[in-house]
């Protein structure tokens, strides 16, 4: 069956911590803390962008199943934060991956959910026998304007996943999407920081299309919430997809391995993907694993997996960080150091 | 910077790390060599993709950067010993007092530059220190 060969991910070392930024605009730091469930937030080097955090996480999924990258027939970078606006980031990864040239790629863009889409496509194609693996990648360095309520949250990170039909570590047993035009958030062109309908975001936004897609997974599959052992939902912040998971009937143990929010923030594209590592990082063979990503605009992508036996063979440390791993080597910035690292100070 | 197509020829060597050894004498080439200096024409010349894996020789830390650098000081630039022998210079990502002569590194994927906002981005490799576990 079509499922995931191999995985890796990359958050960068620096963090800021939540306090620092609701200091900086006079808000109290508790009240914000608490309502998002956030304590801090992952800030990209000044010399790393999309490009370079899509290279690290396929790197090291390459590594850990020592996959020959010449046999990648398709790569997909989903993020909304590619480093050129015409210039497929997905053509960097390939080169600094050693792809061979008979790949097929693009640029995904559909807010934080344009990873989840591009292992769908990978699936397809692999599925259909045109590809032996599929490299699809959520990234992004989140965007957020200064002052902002989105600022507290967004991060930066991201998540390879090598989809393909041999030696799988995970079953990709079925998938739903949920899709409707919902303008809850959106960049025009040409636009540095995205914008956002507040709390519009919420109920006919993240929870209306987190939950139908699940729904209709579990109606499709005939599984019910006791039948997995996890759940991850995409994590805007921590708030979210707890509730979320409370009204589908799924409890916070199910959910606590692969919600990372609260240590890194929204890493956009990347973040249902970085939470699904998490899990995988520690679910043993047999378990079940549900993921349903959410990206604005709006849209859910909904998946019931299965770990497999094989999962033992790509967990090897020296091959590839943990999720946890990028927890603890950290380094903090305050608000002035965040503001160079993102260039939102114009020199 | 370089001009967008020199750097494109040298795209694989600053992306992965791609030179060249010589059969005949066993030499590794970084950046990559078309003709062995010591096997001349009795060398046999191949690709070859570095591990990524070295150690610091010596290093400094740049205070004073070109102006598309600035953001960046300081910085620390050493010459790493690659563990097939060659040796090569780079930027090593870690706080300038962190670093010091034998410290192991591995290379990273970064950004190098940029020919300003309406140009090419440089990718390539830079080193990290390799955190003992």
């Amino acid at each position: 069956m079509t499922g995931i060969v191999s995985y890796g991910v990359y958050v960068p070392s620096y963090r800021i911590r939540v306090e620092d930024i609701a200091n900086q605009w006079g808000e109290d730091p508790e009240v914000i803390k608490s309502g998002l469930m956030v304590e801090k937030k992952s800030v990209p080097d000044l010399d790393e962008d999309t490009a370079t955090m899509s290279v690290e996480a396929a790197r090291t999924a390459i590594l850990r199943a020592n996959i020959n990258p010449e046999y990648i027939g398709a790569i997909y970078v989903g993020s909304e934060s590619h480093p050129y606006a015409v210039k497929p980031t997905a053509t960097i990864v390939g080169a600094a991956i050693g792809a061979s040239n008979s790949f097929t790629a693009a640029d995904f863009e559909f807010a934080c959910k344009a990873g989840t889409a591009a292992i769908q496509t990978c699936i397809g194609l692999v599925a259909l026998k045109k590809i032996k693996y599929g490299l699809a990648i959520g990234a992004d360095v989140a965007q957020a304007s200064p002052g902002d309520a989105l600022e507290y949250t967004a991060g930066a990170g991201s998540a390879a996943y090598i989809i393909g039909d041999e030696n799988v570590i995970a079953e990709i047993d079925d998938f739903t999407s949920f899709t409707s035009d919902t303008p809850d958030f959106w960049r025009r062109d040409l636009q540095k920081y995205p914008s956002h309908g507040g709390r519009f975001t919420g109920e006919p936004a993240y929870f209306r299309h987190i939950i139908s897609a699940t729904k209709d997974l579990m109606a499709k599959t005939g599984l019910k919430p006791t039948d997995f052992d996890y759940a991850v939902f995409h994590q805007p912040n921590g708030k979210f997809p707890l509730k979320a998971a409370k009204s589908l009937g799924f409890d916070a143990e199910q959910l606590k391995p692969g919600l990372i929010v609260t240590h890194i923030g929204n890493t956009y594209s990347a973040s249902s993907l970085i939470g699904l590592a998490a899990v995988l990082d520690h679910a043993l063979p047999g378990q079940r694993i549900l993921m349903t990503s959410f990206g604005s605009g709006a849209g859910s992508d909904s998946f019931a997996i299965t770990v497999t036996d094989a999962i033992e063979t790509v967990r090897d440390r020296d091959k590839g960080p943990r999720v946890e791993d990028f927890l603890t080597r950290i380094k903090y910035v305050d608000y002035a150091g965040y503001a160079k690292h993102l260039s939102k100070i114009r020199m | 910077m370089a001009s967008t197509a020199k750097f494109w020829r040298e795209q694989a060597a600053r992306y992965n790390l791609e030179g060249t050894r010589c059969l005949t004498c066993g030499s590794f080439f970084f950046p990559p060599r078309a003709i062995c200096p010591r096997c001349r024409r009795k060398g046999e010349i191949v690709p070859y993709r570095f591990k990524g894996t070295g150690e610091v020789i010596t290093y400094t830390t740049v205070h004073q950067a070109p102006r598309n650098l600035n953001r960046q000081i300081p910085y620390t630039l050493a010459i790493i010993r690659l563990d097939e022998g060659t040796q090569l210079l780079s930027e090593v990502i870690c706080d300038p007092e962190e670093i010091h002569t034998g410290m192991r590194v591995r290379a990273v994927f970064r950004k190098l530059g940029e020919e300003g906002e309406r140009g090419i981005i440089y990718y390539g490799t830079k080193f990290v220190p390799i955190l003992q576990t």
